[in-house]
C-alpha cells in the first residue's frame, strides 16, 4: 500500500493594527453598528479615489523585517477583479507582481518554514445571508491586511498548527497584529495535497477557506487528509477545488470546483503610484522592530529555561513580557520563575487574563517569589498567598504576615518538633526501619500539621532522614 | 461674453444674478441639447449667494462667471449621470475637488453638460440621453466626449466649461466647436470626484472662449490634492500670468506626419496657424516622434482594460439604478444591461485585454508600447519646446456619419491619443475654418509646462 506524504501551504490574512482603513480615513474599530464606518472611498462610489494609509505601510514593512523578508524599495498595488456583493468596486486592491515583502521565514520548535511573500491588501466587506436576502456590512471593507503566504513546506496538521501559533506570536510581538481570532484579525486559508512518499511532484491541491481557530485548522486538515487518502487509495483523483470547514459535522465541504475558478485579471492599479520607500525610512522602521520570539526564547534557554518552557512562555507576547518583567524584579532564578509562572499564574488566570488585565503585577509577583526564594515561605504557602493576592489585591508580605504563613526555619525548633512526632509514632518508625521508606511522607505531614503549616518542609524532611538514619 | 467682459460688467455694478439671467436667456431652450441638467432656480439662488459674498467684501477670483460642468464631475445637489442610464438618477453626495475649488473661487456652477456615456466616444452621440449638436452647424457633431461643454462655450452661452480628457475628449470637441481647451499633465488637476473612465489617462480639462478664459479656469482648479494619490505634489505656474509672455525664442516642432494624415484643407489651416507662431517670434522646425503610430492601438487596449475594471462597481447594489433579477447573477446581468453599446464594447475589449492567456499579448504589450512612446516624446522634447499638429484630421462630421463604424470614430482621436498615453500637457486652439467649420491646432508641451502652452494659445487670439 502506498504511503502518502502530506503537503500543506498556508495563507494567513493578518489585520494590520491601524486606527483607520488602508485607503480612507474610516475607523477600523471592531463591533460597530453595521455600515457606520464607511465613506465614498470604501463604498466604491463613482469618483472616489484611494489614498494609502502611511501607518499601514509602516506596519507591513515592520512585519516584513520581523519575518526576515526582503522589503521592496518599490512595490505596486494591483487590482484583483471578481463580482461579489462584498467587493464594492468589483475589484480588491491587493499586490501581485511587486509585493511589499518577498521571501522570509517563520521559525518554531527548531523548524523553519519559508515564506513566498507577505503583501498588503484591503479586506472585503462581510456578507450575512438571512433567508433569501444577503446583507452586507462594509465596516470591514477596506481594512488593511497583510497576506502571508508560506511555501508548501508543512508536512502535518500539527505542524501547521504550530506554525500558525508561532506566526501569530511573531506578529503580535512585532506590534503589527492584535492576534484576535474571534474578531477575525488573524485568519487562515490552507492549501493541502497528498503525494506518494518520495515523489517530488505535488498532487492536485485543495484549498480550505477561512478556518477560524488553530484547533479547527488542525481538525480540518486531518479530515481533509483522510478524505483525500480515501479518494487516492480507491484509485480516484483528487479534484482541484475550494472547500470549507463544516464545524458541526467535522468535515470539509466543496464550495466551488476548478471549472468555476476565477480569472482575477490582475493589473497594476492606476489610481495608486508605485509605493517607493527610501533607505532612511526603512532603516528607521527596521530599528523599531522589537526583540522577536526566536531571539527571546534563545535568551531564556541561555538563562536556564528548557526549550519547552521557552516555547510555552513565548507563545503570547503578553506572557513573554510578563515573564521578563518578573525575572527582572526578583532574585529567584529564571527557571524557577518559569515554573511558577507556568504552573501557578497561567494555570490560574490563563493567557486571556493576561491579555485583558493582569491581576498580579510583575513587581507584586516578584515580591512573592522573593519570599519563596528566601525561604520565608514555602511552596504551598506561596500558592495560597497568590490566590489571596489575586482576590484582594494586597502585597505578598502583608498577606504572609496577616495569615501567619512565615515558615519555621529554626533547625533546633524543627528538630524538637520532629522528635516529638517520631516519639508519638513508634509503629511507623518500625515500618520505616523494616524498609518501608515511603512512610517518611506521613511523618512530614504530621510535622506540618503540628506546626500549622509553618514548618519548612525541606528542613523537616532532611531532619527526619538524619534522625531516622542515626537512631 | 468672456471673463474679462463679465468682470468689467460686475465692476460696473451688474449683479451676478443679472448676468446669470442673461446667460440663461442666451441658452433659451437649449436647442443644441448641450445640457443634461439646467436648474434655473438653483442657478439663480447660487447667483444671489455669490452677490451676497461680494457684498460682504469677499474677493472672488472668478467674479460669479458662469461655468458649465461636464456630467461626469460630481457636484453636490445635482445629478451626475455620466450620460448613462446606469446613473440616470444618481446624485453625488460630495463635490469633485475641481467643483469645490470653483465654488471657492466664486464661479457660478451653470448646469451639467451632455457627454458620451462614461466619456466613451468622440461625438457625444453615445449619450443615453440623445446627442448634442455642433453650435456652428446643428447637423454636425460637437465632438466628444465633452461635446456638451465644448458646445456651450462655442455657442457663446457661457465663457467657460469643464470637461474631461482621456484620449482627446476636451481637445477634439474644442477643435470642432472653435474654442480653446487644455488637457493638463497627468496629475496636475485633481481627478477626485471625476467618475473614472481610464484612470491612468483621465484628466479634467478647462474650456474657454479665449485663451485667457481657459487660463483663468485652469488657475482656479489646478494643483496638488491630498485626496488623490496620483496628484502631482508640485506648485502650479499661473496660466494667466503666462498669457502675455509670448513665444519669441521658442522652438516649435511641426509634426509633419500628422499633416499628411489630415484633410488637405485642415492641414493648410494648421500650417497657417504655425506661421502665426513664427510671426510672433517662434522658430518652426520639422519634428518626429517615434512610435506615434502605435498610439491608437495601445490606447484601445489600455483604456478599455482600465474602463472594464472601473465600471465593475456599477452593480446596482449601493447606488445608481438596480434592475432586480431572479438571483444575484441575474440582477448583475440585468443591471449591467443598462450600459449602452459602446460601453459594452469597451468592457468586453478590456476584459479580454486582461484575461489569462491574452493579457501578455494585449495589455502588457500595449503598456510596453506606451513606455516606448513616453521615451520617444522625451527624446523629441530635447530639441523642441512645443510640438504642433492638427487636433483632429477633419472638421466636425455630420451626425450619424460614424456611429456604425467604431474604427472611423476612433480615428478622430488619432492625434490626441498618443499625447494622453505619454501623460503630457496639450492644448487645442481655434486655428481657422474650413467651409465655416472650425479647425483646431494642437500644441503639446513637456510635463508641467502648461504655462508655455497658454503663452502660445494666446497668440491665436490676437
Ligand atoms: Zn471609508
Amino acid at each position: 500500500m502506498t504511503t502518502w506524504e502530506t503537503v500543506i501551504g498556508l495563507e494567513v490574512h493578518a489585520q494590520l493594527a491601524t486606527r483607520t482603513k488602508l485607503f480612507c480615513g474610516c475607523e477600523t474599530t471592531y463591533g460597530a453598528a453595521p455600515n457606520t464606518q464607511v465613506c465614498p472611498v470604501c463604498l466604491g462610489y463613482p469618483g472616489a479615489l484611494p489614498v494609502p494609509n502611511a501607518r499601514a505601510i509602516e506596519l507591513a514593512v515592520r512585519a516584513g523585517f520581523a519575518l526576515g523578508s526582503t522589503v521592496s524599495r518599490a512595490s505596486r498595488f494591483a487590482r484583483k477583479s471578481y463580482f461579489y456583493p462584498d467587493l464594492p468596486k468589483g475589484y480588491q486592491i491587493s499586490q501581485m507582481e511587486l509585493p511589499i515583502n518577498e521571501g522570509g521565514a517563520v521559525t518554531f520548535e527548531g523548524r523553519t518554514v519559508a515564506l513566498e511573500r507577505a503583501h498588503l491588501e484591503e479586506d472585503a466587506a462581510k456578507s450575512t445571508h438571512v433567508g433569501s436576502q444577503t446583507r452586507v456590512d462594509f465596516n470591514r471593507g477596506g481594512v488593511p491586511l497583510l497576506e502571508i503566504v508560506s511555501r508548501p513546506d508543512l508536512r502535518s496538521p500539527a505542524e501547521a498548527e504550530a506554525y500558525l501559533r508561532a506566526l501569530r506570536s511573531l506578529l503580535m510581538t512585532a506590534g503589527v497584529n492584535d492576534g484576535n481570532l474571534e474578531e477575525g484579525s488573524f485568519r487562515c486559508d490552507a492549501n493541502i495535497s497528498l503525494r506518494p512518499l518520495g515523489s517530488d511532484v505535488f498532487g492536485e491541491r485543495v484549498e480550505i477557506k477561512n478556518v477560524n481557530s488553530f484547533r479547527f485548522v488542525r481538525l480540518a486538515l486531518e479530515s481533509e487528509i483522510a478524505r483525500q487518502r480515501a479518494v487516492l487509495q480507491s484509485g480516484g483523483r483528487v479534484e482541484r477545488e475550494t472547500r470549507s470547514w463544516d464545524e458541526a459535522a467535522g468535515v470539509t465541504r466543496s464550495m466551488r470546483g476548478k471549472e468555476e475558478a476565477a480569472d482575477y485579471r490582475y493589473f497594476p492599479d492606476p489610481d495608486l503610484p508605485a509605493l517607493v520607500l527610501d533607505e532612511a525610512t526603512l532603516e528607521r522602521w527596521r530599528a523599531e522592530v522589537p526583540e522577536l520570539p526566536a531571539a527571546r526564547e534563545a535568551r531564556w534557554v541561555e538563562a536556564g529555561l528548557t526549550e519547552y518552557d521557552a516555547g510555552v512562555l513565548g507563545q503570547h507576547p503578553a506572557v513573554a513580557r510578563y515573564f521578563d518583567a518578573v525575572c527582572a524584579a526578583t532574585a529567584m532564578e529564571p527557571k524557577k520563575v518559569a515554573n511558577f509562572v507556568q504552573g501557578e499564574v497561567l494555570g490560574r488566570i490563563g493567557t486571556q487574563g493576561l491579555e485583558a488585565d493582569v491581576p498580579v503585577a510583575p513587581a507584586a509577583l516578584a515580591g512573592l517569589l522573593d519570599l519563596l526564594a528566601g525561604d520565608t515561605i514555602h511552596g504551598q504557602a506561596a500558592k495560597k498567598v497568590l490566590g489571596l493576592m489575586i482576590d484582594e489585591g494586597l502585597d505578598a508580605a502583608t498577606l504572609v504576615k496577616r495569615e501567619g504563613l512565615a515558615q519555621e526555619n529554626d533547625a533546633e525548633a524543627l528538630e524538637a518538633q520532629v522528635r516529638a512526632v517520631l516519639d508519638a509514632n513508634p509503629a511507623q518508625v518500625t515500618q520505616f526501619r523494616e524498609g518501608k521508606t515511603a512512610v517518611i511522607g506521613y511523618f512530614v505531614g504530621q510535622v506540618m500539621k503540628a506546626s500549622r503549616g509553618k514548618a519548612n518542609p525541606k528542613t523537616v524532611k532532611e531532619t527526619l532522614e538524619r534522625l531516622l538514619a542515626g537512631e | 461674453m468672456t471673463l474679462v467682459d463679465h468682470r468689467a460688467a460686475v465692476t460696473a455694478g451688474a449683479t451676478v444674478r443679472s448676468l446669470a439671467e442673461a446667460a440663461l436667456e442666451r441658452v433659451g431652450d437649449d436647442a443644441l441639447h448641450a445640457f443634461l441638467e439646467l436648474d434655473r432656480a438653483r442657478i439663480l439662488a447660487d447667483a444671489d449667494a455669490l452677490d451676497r459674498r461680494r457684498a460682504a467684501g469677499e474677493t472672488l477670483p472668478l467674479a460669479g462667471v458662469p461655468v458649465a460642468i461636464k456630467d461626469n464631475l460630481c457636484q453636490r445637489g445635482t445629478k451626475t449621470t455620466c450620460g448613462s442610464r446606469m446613473l440616470a438618477e444618481w446624485e453625488a453626495p460630495y463635490d469633485a475637488t475641481v467643483v469645490a475649488r470653483l465654488r471657492d473661487a466664486g464661479a457660478l456652477l451653470f448646469g451639467k453638460t451632455n457627454m458620451d456615456e462614461f466619456a466613451m466616444g468622440s461625438s457625444t452621440e453615445n449619450s443615453a440621453f440623445g446627442p448634442t449638436r455642433n453650435p456652428k452647424d446643428p447637423e454636425r457633431v460637437p465632438g466628444g466626449s465633452s461635446g456638451g461643454s465644448a458646445a456651450v462655450v462655442g455657442a457663446g452661452w457661457v465663457p467657460m466649461a469643464l470637461g474631461s480628457d482621456t484620449g482627446g475628449s476636451v481637445r477634439q470637441p474644442a477643435a470642432y466647436c472653435g474654442v480653446h481647451a487644455l488637457k493638463p499633465t497627468y496629475g496636475r488637476i485633481s481627478r477626485f470626484g471625476l467618475v473614472a473612465f481610464a484612470s491612468s489617462l483621465d484628466q479634467v480639462g478647462p474650456f474657454g472662449a479665449t485663451a485667457a478664459d481657459c487660463a483663468a479656469l485652469y488657475d482656479a482648479i489646478a494643483g496638488p490634492d491630498p485626496r488623490e494619490a496620483t496628484s502631482a505634489d508640485r506648485p502650479v505656474e499661473s496660466g494667466t500670468a503666462a498669457l502675455e509672455a509670448g513665444v519669441a525664442g521658442l522652438r516649435v516642432g511641426v509634426l509633419r506626419s500628422t499633416f499628411r494624415q489630415s484633410d488637405g484643407a485642415v492641414a493648410q489651416v494648421v500650417e497657417d496657424a504655425a506661421r502665426k507662431l513664427e510671426a510672433a517670434g517662434a522658430t518652426l522646425v520639422d519634428a518626429t516622434v517615434d512610435h506615434l503610430d502605435l498610439g491608437l492601438d495601445a490606447y484601445y487596449l489600455v483604456a478599455p482594460a482600465e474602463a472594464a475594471s472601473n465600471l465593475a462597481r456599477f452593480d446596482g447594489a449601493r447606488y445608481g439604478t438596480r434592475v432586480s433579477g431572479r438571483d444575484l447573477a441575474d440582477t448583475y446581468r440585468q443591471t449591467r444591461a443598462l450600459f449602452g453599446p459602446e460601453v459594452v464594447r469597451r468592457i468586453v475589449l478590456g476584459t479580454y485585454a486582461l484575461s489569462e492567456g491574452y493579457a501578455d499579448e494585449a495589455y502588457v504589450r500595449a503598456s510596453r508600447a506606451r513606455t516606448a512612446l513616453c521615451r520617444s516624446y522625451a527624446r523629441t522634447f530635447e530639441g523642441v519646446d512645443l510640438l504642433l499638429s492638427p487636433t483632429a484630421p477633419t472638421v466636425a462630421f455630420p451626425l450619424g456619419a460614424r456611429t456604425e463604424d467604431p474604427v472611423a470614430m476612433y480615428a478622430a482621436d488619432v492625434f490626441t491619443v498618443p499625447v494622453s498615453l505619454a501623460g503630457l500637457p496639450a492644448s487645442s486652439s481655434p486655428a481657422g475654418e474650413v467651409g465655416g467649420l472650425p479647425v483646431g491646432v494642437q500644441l503639446v508641451a513637456p510635463p508641467f509646462a502648461e504655462a508655455r502652452l497658454f503663452s502660445a494659445m494666446q497668440v491665436f487670439d490676437r
